[in-house]
């Protein structure tokens, strides 16, 4: 097993320390230690944070390895400072069975670039008819603690409170993707004079609003945990607050493109030269907003958004290089994610970067039940953490990308910060800002 | 000009100049050859993922009218139905040397893709895409209400002043798109109206007036007036109760038409659901213009097919 | 290289004066004659032409413009032109001599454009050409009947003609003499 000696690294605190990390926990940390043997990383000007987490991650294995794999999404997840991933359950099969959990589990655990924790289905097939084996995938292997349909809306208010009270008996949570069906029916983006312009069907932010409103009052008759998957309208971070305010079990994550991306993308009439309808800024849900790109920045630093979720959703190239409407919807965001996280938040000084690790890394770990991540960087914990160039810039570019996916909203974009190091469980997946060989990390 | 996608931001001086060519090309219409040597040698590719026999019979007459030999795609019964995208199709009909893709397409913004992309090199020239855009469509009404209102002194003439309202489902329209653009910039006054779930979400920041009341609008004494096809799958999603009520609240029956002025226009893109939006009277009326856009349509798409595909090089080159 | 005049006022007009002899001369009076300009000065040219006949045999000077842009082989070479009007004088030109006006001829093939569009325009009993300035360097087997001036040059030269009605002043003017430019 790899021992690793950090030198000079910033923990999010603002405070100085080495660590030294053996057998894939934190071994010591303080000044002036040594060990021969040791792989020794100059953090100087670095900040080590905690090993990010991920709450929402499309690893499209099994069924779509052309999009995405375990191995090639947890790679892309290592090169952005992830160390845990929640593997979203519209797979095919869908991970509506303990089978299918375990197995996605496994080879998470086989390739050893991060942890992936599967989210299981909450209705068989996302049909939205029935509930799926939730109590079986719960007490299975992988020890499902997320549920969510993502990508569709439990919509039918029945089903929703029956699993809202269903999976409280595993202590689990629904993430829900807020979408009502209806008003949402052929919808491509934002609705406003955008889409009108631009002959584009309108996807209404009361269309996510309702939903939320719906399953927050929902979730406190029955006394649930309810998670909100990507808020994206400044109107549903109203809700949120209203519910917090009240003391309803909730909470909302937001991704990192609705923190910096606006629907403006899609034609941008102060840039009439940029081609228009580019299908990479096709995401469910869609860019909003400058309104609403504030609104969640001031939620996601007041608390009212919990955490900040990828939503890393691999496309092959020919779903993308094609009109619009006919284009699939969803952005890669793992190698990205810290990057944006930084040019919205840390940069704008809304958020420093202790906020940063418990967004990115605490929260979402609690939310998912995932242990070993309430104390990072304590002696005995176990050795998760990133090391970050705040200062590094880089113009964003498909070398950046170790998914299969391509399909990256920031390509050609100049972001701040860079992963020079990834540990995992004491494991290095990227150091000296490369990821390393599947065979070096598999080996431990 | 290198493509026509869309009417936004056309300029003016472009517009009027497509719209002069197209008063030369509308006189060869009436010789007994009515034909042009201009585009012998050249290719134009009608590449239709959306059926629409109107248009594209009126790009292949205008094509031929300048000698350009014609081939025509059709997504019926083609591998489109096998899931041949938009790239596919389009490179694969490239490679057959082609100098304009004509596009028709059911997906808003597909002819901005693929003038935008590096798939092909030929010009593209917006044939209808989705609820967005029909260039030539805005264009011929242009020309059909220039030369209704000022015949043959139409020649460098713009709209100013002259005031139009379209009427019925904008919502979905990309004929009201192209016309408020494209008049708009000409100097027209446009009043949209229709039902409140027909007009556009943030049409408050189109260039024209926006009402619900027809009858309102025919008292103001327009010009012209455009009514809109209603589609028949509106009939079924709730936008209005059913057709009758449409009928009688935004459609140009005899009552309205007896009270419209005797010299306001009328137009319609076609087809038409007569008895729908507009009546059958009102259709066949003196003061319907419905032929005339027909015809006007040949002239303007001849005017785009040789503006796009003449002066590709443009070095000056000394006569 | 600055432009050398080679025509002044006074040259053009006699030139014209002089075509217009030849041509009455020629066509035997001036009936069932039509003067056809090509744009742009070719039609100031015809319209200049037209009334010089007018004055010496009244009901003779009939004039109209032909555009043979449309006709043009070289649309690809060169920049979008707009195409001018074509009007054709109320008796049309079935069974008239037409007589084609330009300024400049030059490679032929403007003129094989118009003798196209005037084939699909009617059917003249003949078709005389006349033109301002002959610079040679003649791609087709075309020749001018009426020439005001033959004008020696090098492909690398420009000829410049000004007519005070499109241009302010009445001039012609060579330019790039052995410079190339």
């Amino acid at each position: 097993m790899t021992t690793v000696l950090i030198r000079g690294a910033q923990l999010p605190d603002g405070s100085a320390t080495e660590l030294l990390i053996e057998g894939g926990v934190i071994a010591e940390r303080g000044s002036g230690l040594s060990r021969s043997g040791a792989t020794v990383v100059d953090a100087d000007g670095l900040v080590a944070l905690p090993g990010l987490v991920d709450l929402h991650t499309h690893l499209r294995e099994p069924g779509f390895e052309q999009s995405e794999t375990v191995l090639t999404g947890t790679r892309a997840a290592a090169a952005g400072g992830f160390t845990a991933v929640h593997a979203m359950a519209n797979t095919s099969p869908v991970a509506d069975t303990a089978g299918v959990v375990e197995q996605v589990a496994s080879l998470g655990a086989q390739h050893g670039y991060a942890t992936v924790r599967p989210i299981g289905a909450v209705t068989v097939g996302l049909a939205g008819e029935r509930l799926a084996e939730i109590g079986a995938m719960a007490r299975s292997r992988a020890a499902v603690r997320v549920f969510s349909d993502d990508g569709k809306c439990v919509h039918d208010a029945l089903l929703m409170r029956r699993a809202l009270e269903y999976v409280a008996t595993f202590d689990g949570v629904i993430a829900q993707h807020a979408q009502e069906p209806r008003l949402t029916e052929g919808a491509q983006m934002n609705e406003g004079a955008l889409s009108s312009e631009l002959g584009l069907a309108g996807w209404p932010a009361v269309a996510e609003e309702a939903i939320v409103a719906r399953d927050v009052l929902l979730a406190d008759a029955v006394g649930a945990r309810l998670h909100v998957c990507h808020l994206s309208t400044a109107g549903s971070v109203e809700v949120v607050r209203w519910a917090k305010a009240r003391g309803i079990r909730v909470t909302a994550e937001v991704t990192p493109h609705h923190l910096l991306l606006t629907e403006q993308l899609v034609a941008d009439a102060a840039a009439p030269y940029l081609p228009r309808y580019d299908a990479r800024f096709k995401v469910n849900p869609p860019l909003r907003r400058d309104e609403d790109v504030l609104a969640l920045r001031a939620a996601l630093a007041d608390g009212t958004i919990d955490i900040v979720a990828t939503d890393h959703a691999p496309h092959p190239i020919e779903t993308k290089e094609c009109a619009w409407q006919e284009a699939s919807f969803g952005m890669v965001g793992l190698e990205s994610a810290l990057s944006v996280v930084q040019a919205a938040m840390v940069d704008t000084g809304l958020i420093g970067w202790a906020d940063v690790a418990r967004v990115l890394s605490r929260v979402p770990a609690e939310i998912g039940r995932l242990d070993g991540y309430d104390a990072p960087f304590e002696v005995g914990s176990p050795a998760h953490l990133t090391l970050v160039d705040p200062a590094g810039r880089r113009t964003f570019g498909t070398d950046a990308l170790h998914g299969k996916g391509v399909n990256s909203p920031y390509l050609g974009r100049e972001l701040p910060g860079r992963v020079v190091a990834t540990l995992h469980a004491g494991v290095p997946t990227v150091l000296d800002g490369e990821l390393r060989d599947a065979s070096e990390v598999s080996r431990g | 000009m290198r493509h026509l996608l869309t009417t936004e931001g056309l300029p003016r001086e472009q517009a009027l100049a497509i719209l002069d060519v197209a008063e030369d090309m509308a006189e060869v219409a009436t010789r007994a050859v009515p034909k042009l040597p201009t585009l012998r040698g050249r290719t134009v590719a009608n590449v239709f993922f959306e059926d629409s026999t109107r248009t594209r019979l009126s790009f292949e007459t205008a094509a031929k009218r300048l000698s350009a030999d014609v081939i025509t795609f059709s997504a019926k019964g083609s591998s489109v139905s096998k899931g041949e995208s938009l790239k596919d199709t389009t490179q694969t009909i490239a490679a057959m040397g082609i100098d304009a893709v004509v596009l028709r397409h059911s997906a808003s913004g597909a002819a901005e893709v693929l003038a935008a992309s590096d798939w092909i090199d030929a010009a593209v020239v917006n044939a209808g895409d989705g609820t967005h855009q029909h260039p030539t469509q805005g264009l011929l009404d242009a020309y059909t209400l220039r030369k209704a209102l000022h015949g043959d002194a139409s020649r460098g003439r713009d709209l100013d002043g002259v005031r139009v309202a379209i009427v019925g489902d904008i919502l979905h329209s990309r004929v009201a798109r192209s016309n408020v653009w494209l008049l708009a910039t000409l100097g027209a006054q446009i009043h949209l109206v229709g039902p409140r779930t027909l007009l556009p979400v943030g049409v408050e920041t189109w260039p024209v007036t926006v009402g619900t009341d027809l009858d309102e609008v025919i008292a103001q004494r327009p010009d012209a007036i455009m009514m809109l096809r209603v589609q028949q799958e509106r009939m079924h999603a709730a936008y209005f109760p059913h057709e009758r009520e449409y009928a009688n609240a935004w459609g140009l029956g005899d009552e309205r038409l007896a009270r419209l002025p005797a010299d306001t226009i009328v137009m319609h893109p076609g087809p038409m659901n007569r008895g729908l939006e507009i009546s059958a009277r009102a259709a066949d009326s003196p003061r319907s213009v419905i032929l005339d856009q027909v015809a006007n349509g040949v002239s303007i798409r001849m005017a785009v097919l040789y503006l796009v595909l003449s002066g590709s090089d443009t070095r000056e080159v000394a006569v | 290289m600055p432009a050398r005049t080679v025509l002044q006022q006074a040259d053009i007009q006699r030139a014209l004066t002089r075509i217009s002899h030849e041509i009455l001369e020629s066509n035997r009076g001036g009936s069932d004659l039509v003067l056809l300009g090509i744009p742009t000065r070719g039609v100031v040219l015809a319209e200049r032409i037209a009334a010089n006949l007018e004055r010496f045999e009244p009901g003779s000077g009939v004039v109209g413009s032909l555009d043979v842009t449309m006709y043009r082989d070289d649309l690809a070479r060169h920049p979008t032109r707009t195409p001018s009007p074509t009007r054709l004088p109320a008796g049309g030109i079935d069974g008239k001599t037409v007589v084609l006006v330009d300024d400049v001829l030059y490679s032929g093939r403007t003129i094989r454009a118009a003798l196209d569009a005037i084939g699909d325009l009617g059917r003249p009993r003949a078709v005389r050409l006349a033109v301002l300035v002959d610079r040679g360097h003649r791609e087709l087997p075309i020749r001018a009947d009426f020439v005001g001036k033959n004008l020696p040059t090098a492909v690398a030269e420009r000829i410049y003609v000004r007519l005070g009605e499109t241009d302010g002043e009445d001039a012609v003017a060579i330019e790039g003499e052995g410079s190339g430019s």
